[in-house]
């Protein structure tokens, strides 16, 4: 029978089948400091070890302070989650990565870095954002902290099986539009909750073209249309982008790696419980005007009537976030003002997000009145993009160069907002109070961040380089 | 962990779709290393006008008395949307929640919550109006949730919901869920003997 690549990577690691769960082997579990103590702590009450140390991986990323190495600099409750961190991992032998080290970075950007994610693998990882190391067509998601300390104990998780949802986006993206354009669009198309219950295979010519980073990004905000997982069959570019790296199969397992993973894809005739096809040439740059990513429209367009939409919960949920951010139906999405430009978080963190951003930012200066930042995805993507010097553009241009850390995408430290204040930020959500109380977030590429910060408003990144 | 069937108690109406699990328990809050202690932070932003507790918004369905104390949180489509943080049922439960009723559930909460004994039950719209119609009228009227026959009884109204078998037996039983995937070793032992050589 023809199965999809979900359900190809799902069989291969049943270790139970329990009727209507599945008992799941899980290859790789990635740990941060928010979502394991009390994980840890159940475990101790309970005298249980950690069965597969070798498996897990931690790093340090949601509550620390992107000015400085200090654990203590965001305060002494975050202090003691780092150190209980740093305790529970030593105690139980799990490779940290605390801050300070060479391969710290956030957890989405570090486990790719280190090849730690192959096709094919289970990843799990107490954050909801794992579904980005689907680009790598492994089956990862997000779990809670109960799930977190099962997985600990166990090596296992009890799945029910979710739908599928095949989205292609086909034909070739416009010049200036890019990875994170595509899944907003995609998420404005199918809404905040359209993929509930489903895992997304992203697939066509304009996915297929994207690198592996940019791939990072679509399949990082799968969560923010409710789904589970988001995958990417593997492809030379997968191959190509683990070859080398610190935990790729070893030299003697690599060819058999390789034929493996090239058996992972969906046949021809494999069935889908939901199709959708976006058209890459109808895409333009993103930006978000409300407090849900699918509350999404492109740079040329205008903030919508809440009556436009069809259901009423659409239209209810447009006037409330209207309200929220401050802006009038009917507005030109360029004629919007910001205060504050984040570039940064487990979306667009990565050298190439980086590269982009720093291409604008060569432009010109950040505008007067505009607080801008760069927070590095990694230590390592810091350093590379130090090496680039793109650093000393970005200063040049008036923006801060930080730390790796999550910073303001959810502002856990002192990366926050104050309320009233507007930030085109490359994170993953919109949600009222999310870069502090009161706080208006917009969603944009890494392009239109700096775009925004230059002109002081939204701006079509593509007429900047006309300036 | 001991089994949940039976919640009886007044409810809360909370009126909106789409709440994300920022809403629910801000990210400020996280920062704790125990279950405990989230109740108070619950719904921060909304429930607190000026940020730190000092002017409660009385017009926001958690401050109002008729409401206080009540088991039942009553609300719509996509309940915690988001973030998989479990601080989001967590703090639910130590507010003193027993019950979300709403259209439906972000798969992430829905399963934190099954896992912490927070019982999830899923109702249509044109049911969930009935319910808040009621509770509007009459903030003193007590629902009923039946776990075991799947029922949600409110004086003349009864209504039925759908859970999965496995989800209703964890609820009703409380069980160790680690303890009982502890159980199947061999079989976890036996499938690593066979995992490709390179992982």
């Amino acid at each position: 029978m023809p199965t999809t690549l979900y359900e190809k990577i799902l069989n291969a690691h049943v270790v139970e089948d329990m009727g209507e769960d599945l008992l799941l082997y899980i290859d790789r579990h990635l740990i941060h400091e928010v979502t394991t103590p009390q994980a840890f702590a159940g475990l101790n009450e309970k005298n249980r070890k950690v069965r597969r140390p070798d498996l897990t991986f931690g790093t340090m990323d949601h509550s620390i302070s992107t000015r400085s190495l200090a654990l203590d600099a965001c305060g002494p409750q975050n202090e003691l989650q780092l150190n209980t961190l740093a305790t529970n991992c030593a105690q139980h032998g799990i490779q940290l990565y605390p801050v300070g080290h060479k391969n710290q970075g956030i957890v989405h950007v570090i486990g790719p870095q280190q090849g730690l994610i192959h096709p094919g693998m289970t990843v799990v990882c107490g954050d909801s954002h794992t579904a980005t190391h689907g680009a790598f067509g492994a089956l990862a998601f997000g779990i809670g902290t109960s799930q977190v300390e099962h997985v600990l104990a166990t090596q296992t998780l009890k799945q029910s099986r979710a739908k599928s949802m095949l989205i292609k986006v086909n034909g070739k993206l416009p010049l200036g539009v890019t990875a994170k354009d595509i899944i907003l669009a995609i998420i404005g198309k199918i809404g905040h909750a359209g993929a509930t219950g489903h895992v997304i295979e992203y697939a066509g010519d304009a996915i297929s073209a994207l690198s592996m980073e940019e791939r990072m990004t679509v399949c990082n905000m799968s969560i923010e249309a409710g789904a589970k997982a988001g995958l990417i069959a593997p492809d030379q570019k997968t191959i190509d982008y683990i070859k080398g790296r610190e935990y790729a199969p070893a030299e003697e397992h690599w060819d058999q790696a390789v034929s493996y993973w090239q058996s992972l894809y969906s046949d021809d005739n494999a069935q889908f419980d939901t199709v959708v096809e976006l058209a890459a040439q109808d895409i333009e740059p993103q930006v978000t005007w409300g407090t849900n990513p699918g509350q999404v429209v492109g740079i040329n367009q205008h903030v919508p009537q809440p009556t436009s939409f069809a259901d009423l919960v659409s239209k209810e949920s447009a006037r409330k976030a209207l309200t929220y951010m401050g802006l009038e139906a009917g507005q030109a999405i360029t004629d919007i003002s910001i205060s504050h430009v984040f570039i940064g978080s487990c979306t667009n963190s990565r050298i190439e997000d980086l590269r982009a951003a720093a291409k604008v930012a060569a432009l010109g200066k950040v505008a007067k009145g505009v607080t801008a930042i760069v927070v590095p995805g990694s230590v390592q993507v810091k350093q590379q993009a130090e090496d680039e010097k793109l650093d000393i553009i970005f200063k040049e241009s008036g923006f801060e160069w930080r730390l790796p850390g999550c910073s303001m995408c959810l502002g856990m430290n002192d990366d926050i907002l104050q309320p009233g204040e507007r930030c085109a930020s490359t994170s993953n959500r919109n949600f009222e109070g999310r870069q502090g109380r009161g706080a208006r977030t917009h969603l944009v590429s890494p392009e239109m961040a700096v775009a925004a910060a230059i002109m002081g408003k939204f701006t079509d990144v593509r007429s900047m380089g006309e300036r | 962990m001991t089994g949940i069937n039976v919640v009886k108690g007044t409810v809360t109406p909370l009126d909106q779709a789409n709440i994300d699990t920022d809403q629910i328990i801000p990210k400020q809050f996280l920062t704790g290393v125990t279950r405990s202690g989230y109740g108070i932070n619950l719904f921060h932003d909304w429930r607190y006008l000026d940020g730190n507790k000092n002017t409660p918004d009385a017009k926001f369905p958690l401050n109002m008395p008729q409401y206080s104390g009540s088991k039942i949180l009553l609300t719509r489509e996509n309940f915690g949307c988001g973030s998989s943080r479990e601080h989001a049922p967590w703090a639910l439960a130590d507010f003193g929640f027993d019950c979300i009723i709403a259209t439906s559930f972000a798969d992430i909460f829905y399963g934190n919550s099954i896992n912490n004994q927070l019982l999830v039950v899923t109702l249509p719209n044109n049911e969930l109006d009935q319910l808040f119609a009621k509770v509007e009228k009459d903030p003193t009227v007590v629902v009923t949730v039946e776990l075991s026959s799947q029922t949600v009884v409110c004086e003349n109204l009864t209504f039925t919901f759908d859970i999965a078998s496995h989800h209703k037996n964890n609820l009703l039983k409380g069980l160790d869920a680690i303890g009982q995937t502890l159980e199947l070793d061999p079989q976890i032992t036996a499938f690593e003997k066979q995992r490709h050589s390179w992982l």
